[in-house]
């Protein structure tokens, strides 16, 4: 028999908030949490903003000592978890270690650690690399070190596709539990790369938003004044679960996870291909697989970077594969809001998404004064609504062309 | 300027995240304070700094207690 995966916990971390009803409240009021950059000074950089999390605090879960040794990225994931763990109920009901894994990604990993290390190299020799570097900085230790904290047992790796990072920890995860491998996984991503490289690097690429006098209105997805993304850290790490062992525990469940669509560009290794065939050929399998029409989908969490490219092909996309029923769609970029988390999107935005279908409020897409002419949806701008959601699906497109679709619904005690 | 034992103090509490107290001169790093096998080189290394020398992999090896690296800083530091 067919195995269901429900999501039944939710824990995140963004420029908007520090938890997931910090988050959701700033989402909902519109308010962004894009900045001057603050980690480093970037007086010399092209780009001098970014969405920076703000006051981030990780006593409660990490000691002095823990923290010293854990890149910020995973600190983020570690927090995240620990607030999903508690929402879903299993910090103080624990459940058989044996049958949870953990599946968080990075697109980067411990880059503020590479940096740190690396100074240390050049300017005072290879004895000053600090032996926990490597531990630090690997993109997989995120779900390593979640794994230990909670003695969790089940499959345990972490997965790496850019932008889809966090929305391909999802899939893995659901497919995980359809494979019998385990009854609850921890997924999402996390990401901390406000720091010189990443921003250095991004920048020169032309991808980045260089309204650096006006932050606050940087990021505008689909909005014709748009000029690029905004580089954001942060983490989103949900809590998925076969959905008869859920109600069997009496787990409150935000939504199901119907499908996933999961495809590859083959065009470029940062442009998206102009057509948007991958992204919609992610909606066809996604919502075949869920068995839902596309007349069906209430709501799309966009992928909506504010780059020129990404939002006009996305926006073609939407329109190849919705046909008539595009017009009808409710789409939002809470990436106006919080920026691009990067790896940690897919996450962060899988929580958004399933928040949307529990709660039926759609957060906006703000920024959005001047719609380009080939954006010409319904993009909830600028300010929040209450709408039925029954479907829903959220969107990651990943730089070399990854495309991930996730179908959520309500949940199967609420349908 | 601080004496080398509270110089070393310090920077063990820094390393370990542990409280002044439980720095006794018998204290081992690994038995007692808490440390692994990378808490351990990444003590030699702060030692290295703060003091500013090299320590072998040979002598490293020996500086498993407080007192330990105490008498040992006071024999070769400057």
């Amino acid at each position: 028999m067919d195995r269901r995966v429900v999501v039944t916990g939710i824990g995140l971390i963004s420029p908007v908030g520090n938890t997931r009803e910090e988050c959701w409240d700033a989402l909902l009021a519109g308010r962004g949490g894009v900045g001057p950059i603050t980690h480093f000074d970037a007086s010399d950089f092209s780009v001098k903003i970014a969405g920076e999390v703000k006051d981030f605090d990780p006593g409660p879960v990490l000691d002095r000592k823990e923290q010293r040794r854990t890149d910020r990225y995973a600190q983020f994931a570690l927090v995240a978890a620990e607030e999903a763990m508690a929402d879903a109920g299993l910090l103080e009901d624990k459940p058989d270690g044996d049958r949870v894994g953990v599946i968080i990604g990075s697109g980067i990993g411990g880059m503020n650690t590479f940096e740190e290390n690396h100074s240390a190299l050049v300017g005072r020799g290879p004895s000053r690399v600090s032996p926990f570097f490597v531990p630090m900085m690997i993109g997989d230790i995120a779900s390593g070190l979640v794994s230990i904290r909670h003695g969790l047992r089940g499959p345990n790796y972490g997965v790496v596709s850019a932008c889809a990072t966090g929305a391909h920890a999802v899939i893995d995860s659901a497919l995980q539990i359809k494979a019998g491998r385990a009854d609850i996984m921890l997924c999402g991503g996390a990401e901390a790369t406000v720091c010189p490289m990443a921003i250095a690097g991004f920048g020169n690429m032309k991808a980045l938003s260089t309204r650096n006098d006006d932050p606050a209105r940087a990021s505008r997805p689909f909005d014709k004044d748009r000029d690029g993304f905004i580089v954001s850290e942060g983490a989103g790490v949900l809590v998925v679960e076969e959905w008869e062992h859920a109600r069997a525990r009496g787990a409150r469940v935000y939504a199901e996870l119907l499908g996933a669509g999961a495809t590859g560009d083959a065009h470029h290794i940062t442009a998206p291909d102009p057509s948007g065939r991958g992204a919609s050929m992610a909606m066809a399998m996604a919502l075949r697989e869920g068995g839902v029409a596309p007349e069906q989908v209430d709501y799309v969490n966009a992928h909506g970077t504010s780059t020129p490219y990404n939002d006009r092909v996305e926006t073609a996309a939407m329109r190849s594969f919705f046909g008539g029923h595009a017009e009808a769609l409710k789409i939002s970029s809470t990436k106006s809001m919080t920026g691009h988390l990067l790896g940690a999107a897919g996450g962060l935005e899988a929580g958004i998404t399933a928040l949307v279908v529990d709660r039926d409020r759609i957060p906006p897409t703000i920024n959005l004064e001047n719609p380009d002419p080939e954006c010409d949806l319904d993009y909830v701008p600028n300010a929040s609504i209450e709408h039925p959601v029954g479907v829903a699906i959220s969107t990651s497109l990943g730089f070399g062309g990854h495309n991930t679709v996730l179908l959520l619904a309500k949940a199967p005690d609420k349908r | 300027m601080a004496s080398i034992e509270e110089r070393v103090h310090q920077i063990i509490e820094k390393e370990l995240g542990v409280n002044p107290e439980q720095i006794t001169p018998e204290a081992s790093f690994i038995e007692d304070l808490g440390a692994d096998s990378l808490d351990t080189v990444e003590l030699v290394m702060a030692f290295e700094e703060e003091f500013g020398m090299e320590i072998s992999d040979e002598d490293a090896e020996k500086l498993t207690t407080v007192q330990g690296v105490v008498e040992y800083l006071k024999a070769n530091a400057e």
